[in-house]
């Protein structure tokens, strides 16, 4: 087992060199999200080994950790203690860090009503494009002392900073969890999802698959028979198993090579008209679709229905694969990038090009 | 070492007589309040110590009255103030004395309240309360609640990342917002997302939430609405030590509950809400907790029987369970009516807002007794026990000569022991003018001049709010206490005074 180590230093002194040189760094953590985002070049900057957890206080609620330190190092630690990470985020294989989790922004089927990952984040420590090593945000859960940098490099891909340390506020397991199946065409589970949220129902996943919808409970076992009663639907066994390879992209869905566009739109958004197959998460409000479809089209549907579409995976890494900003946003989007990094040395052009 | 109010203001920018003949073209008569007696309710927002006459105040009814304005301004260089319901607590919408005081007040529409995708669409005017009052019909509502939400509005909140008393459960104002439209100091209208879960690009929602009016100005907000839940049950228990509340707080927590609310007041917050609102809180404990649960009927049963029995065990001296909806209420008024049943003990309150890591409590709640005895200035405490934000209420009278500085010079010292312990000098209230000096002890040289690139990025010439929340690097140096990170003295470069 690799040991813990703080490389910071180390790194901060690569990323000093690569300002000084103009080269441009290819931040990497355990390599599972390399199909994420867009091509790039660059000298890899290896976090990995600047890992390790530095505090977690389960009173608190609260995790620290180095960017490298595994992800799944991270789970087991807050199982022990019988908590978790409430955003549920997909890992995409054993290696992957809690650094490129947080600054790829992914969340699993619990998002809708836990929250995302940047609603976890209460801290970070970062090295800028400067080499400078900042710290924003902290280890509470209200904090709104200078701008909420923090936050900010959750989803920006490594392009504002390289990620050190981050603090996440983390949950209680729940007491139980039953999933429950139901036999719906997407129209009817849509409108059945969107139904069921509006009610005070301990809800924690929903999602529609092939011909079934798929509902998660959670909370207390008398809760849990009480929501039972109201919801019907057929128990489905492995439940646990079901929802982990959805959000690890295991199921059949996501095989072959065909590109994986992702719709998030409002999650009552009626089921959309693209050629393609689709899978519904997050209540209706995250949409898979395996299509060739041209992006424009793709683009045009999420933008009408109000959300936005990425290309998740496969199809053209060189061409831009997340959702075309209008120009003031566009613009607004390069001068942040030139306030943190203006040098254009992290991770250019994996987030936009130009970025 | 300058209060905020001694503090030299900022070089005027700019032509104030042809902003003035700009925006008379522009705007309708009443838009514009230029005479002393007309601006002078703007003087100040809920942080009434500081006060400023604004060099004009414009009422806007439009978003594209608002673009007109920021435009002019720009073009002027004259500083643009934003302000909600005037209810922030940090000085927030403190007027610049040569600079337009913005007031959204009057863009104050519902959009749509949409039952189907659980959202509210409003303009930045409307108040929060008003949110949960038109979602209610559909059995929805708005979830953060700051203590003011009868009159603060939801632009203000954004702009403060307000929070309340459900933030452990529910999250501040950050995680509640999906959607905001904001014009750029240039005019441009920039959209942030709608009704779907997250939005392209870098995370501007996070960002512009928080900001304090510096970044841009927010003309409408889409929210995340909520199912009510089916009950709410809520417990009391008394302390003979404030440790022994803040040991109960922790083991509720580790016991794997999420309480809605999760609330403490010590000895003098209890006597003086018991005074006030006469609710039955037992005078005689150094601690009371408020513990609610809220969820599915069964649920909140079955918790609120654990919960009466960890109390218990943690030494609670009385554990009370609300009979009925009506006694729930009252429970809670007495915490709610905290601020204002401190207030009739002193003529003047200073209401502080730090966050700590909340197994230094004891700690900081006995520090706090003994800065306070040091400066002969009487302190109560109430806690949002469940996420660590404390509010310390200075008990002063602004007519004694001297009163007000040392009140402020405790509640500085105050917010560094926040620091001190690993936390934050701000939870809710956000920094705005109040505690902008403590911002030079919670963040190092390199931190704060990040802050700055980041606001160039949106206001290179610093019109939005100037001279609030983020101090400059020579504002630190003449401050003098400082940020000290591994023991060497930041700002080395930077002559002291």
């Amino acid at each position: 087992m690799t040991r813990d180590a703080d490389i910071g230093t180390e790194l901060q002194e690569t990323v000093r060199t690569a300002t000084a040189r103009g080269t441009a760094l290819h931040i990497r953590g355990g390599g599972t999200k390399d199909f994420y985002g867009r091509q790039i070049n660059g000298q890899a900057l290896d976090v990995g080994k600047h890992r390790g957890i530095l505090a977690h206080e389960p009173t608190e609620l609260v995790i620290t950790a180095r960017a490298g330190t595994p992800l799944a190092e991270i789970e087991t630690a807050l199982a022990e203690k019988n908590q978790m990470l409430a955003f549920e985020p997909p890992a995409f294989g054993p290696s992957a860090t809690l650094g490129g989790t947080i600054a790829c922004g992914f969340s699993g089927p619990r998002r809708p009503w836990s929250g995302s990952a940047r609603d976890f984040v209460l801290g970070a420590k970062i090295l800028n494009g400067h080499g400078e090593i900042l710290r924003f945000g902290g280890q509470v859960m209200k904090n709104v002392a200078g701008f909420d940098v923090s936050r900010l490099m959750v989803g920006a891909l490594g392009t504002l900073g390289v990620l050190l340390d981050i603090s996440l506020k983390v949950l209680p397991r729940p007491e139980a969890e039953q999933t429950l199946a139901f036999a719906l065409p997407p129209d009817r589970a849509i409108a059945a999802m969107n139904e069921w949220s509006r009610q005070p129902l301990p809800l924690s996943a929903a999602a529609h698959v092939g011909d079934t919808l798929y509902i998660r409970i959670s909370g207390a076992g008398s809760a849990l028979r009480a929501a039972r009663a109201r919801l019907g639907g057929e128990p489905v066994e492995k439940g646990d198993e079901l929802w982990r390879e959805l959000n690890e992209q295991q199921r059949q869905f996501f095989e072959g090579r065909q590109p994986l566009w992702r719709l998030s739109v409002p999650p009552a958004t009626p089921h959309m008209a693209l050629p393609g197959k689709w899978l519904i998460d997050w209540g209706g409000a995250q949409r898979w679709l395996k299509t060739d479809a041209p992006a424009t089209d793709i683009q045009r549907a999420a933008e009408t229905a109000g959300g936005h579409a990425t290309l998740f995976r496969g199809g053209d890494r060189n061409a831009e694969v997340f959702h075309p900003l209008p120009q003031p946003l566009a613009a607004l989007h390069r001068r942040l990038k030139q306030s943190f990094d203006p040098a254009g040395i992290l991770n250019p052009g994996r987030l936009y090009a130009g970025l | 070492m300058g209060t905020p109010l001694q503090e030299r203001t900022p070089a005027p920018h700019g032509n104030q007589a042809a902003l003035l003949a700009a925006l008379r073209a522009l705007l309708p008569r009443e838009a514009l309040l230029v005479s002393e007696e007309d601006k002078r309710p703007y003087e100040c927002d809920g942080l009434s110590a500081y006060r400023r006459l604004p060099g004009l105040v414009a009422l806007p009814e439009n978003i594209e009255q608002v673009r007109q304005i920021l435009r002019a301004c720009r073009e002027h260089g004259v500083p643009v103030v934003t302000r909600g319901a005037g209810t922030g607590l940090s000085g927030g919408a403190l007027p610049h004395p040569e600079g337009v005081l913005l007031s959204l007040s009057k863009l104050a529409r519902i959009l749509e309240i949409d039952p189907v995708n659980r959202t509210a669409t409003v303009e930045p005017g409307v108040r929060n309360l008003a949110i949960s009052e038109a979602a209610a019909p559909h059995g929805l509502y708005y979830a953060p609640d700051p203590s003011s939400q009868i009159a603060c509005s939801i632009g203000g909140n954004v702009a403060e990342n307000a929070g309340g008393v459900h933030c452990l459960k529910y999250g501040l104002t950050v995680h509640n917002v999906v959607g905001l439209k904001f014009l750029t100091v240039d005019g441009e209208l920039i959209t942030l997302g709608g009704k779907a879960l997250d939005i392209p690009g870098y995370d501007l929602l996070a960002l512009l939430t928080g900001s304090e009016g510096m970044l841009g100005v927010i003309v409408e907000v889409t929210v995340k609405l909520l199912p009510k839940p089916e009950r709410a049950q809520v417990v009391l228990a008394a302390f003979d030590s404030v440790e022994k509340a803040g040991d109960a707080v922790a083991v509720i927590i580790a016991s794997g509950f999420i309480p809605g609310g999760l609330e403490m007041m010590d000895n003098p917050a209890i006597r003086a809400a018991e005074d006030y609102v006469k609710v039955g809180y037992p005078v005689e404990a150094a601690a009371i907790l408020l513990c609610e649960l809220d969820g599915t009927d069964v649920e909140v049963s079955d918790g609120i029987a654990r919960v009466r029995e960890l109390l218990l065990n943690q030494g609670a001296t009385e554990v009370r369970t609300a009979k009925d909806e009506a006694e729930r209420l009252r429970m809670w008024a007495g915490r709610k009516s905290a601020f204002p049943a401190v207030g009739r003990l002193a003529p003047d309150y200073y209401c502080m807002d730090g966050t700590i890591p909340r197994k230094h409590l004891a700690t900081v709640l006995r520090r706090i007794g003994e800065l306070s005895r040091e400066h002969g200035l009487p302190v109560a405490n109430v806690f949002h026990a469940g996420d660590g934000n404390l509010h310390p209420l200075i008990l002063y009278d602004a007519n004694k000569p001297g009163d007000l500085e040392r009140t402020e010079e405790l509640g500085g010292r105050i917010l560094e022991l926040c620091v001190e312990v690993g936390g934050t000098i701000t939870g809710e209230h956000g920094v705005g003018m109040e505690k902008i000096n403590q911002m030079c002890v919670q963040f190092a040289q390199e931190e704060l001049t990040q802050f700055h690139a980041l606001r160039h990025a949106f206001d290179p010439d610093d019109i939005l709010n100037p001279g609030k929340a983020v101090p400059t690097l020579a504002r630190c140096a003449e401050f003098g206490r400082m940020h000290v990170h591994g023991g060497k003295l930041p700002f080395p470069d930077l002559e002291r005074f």
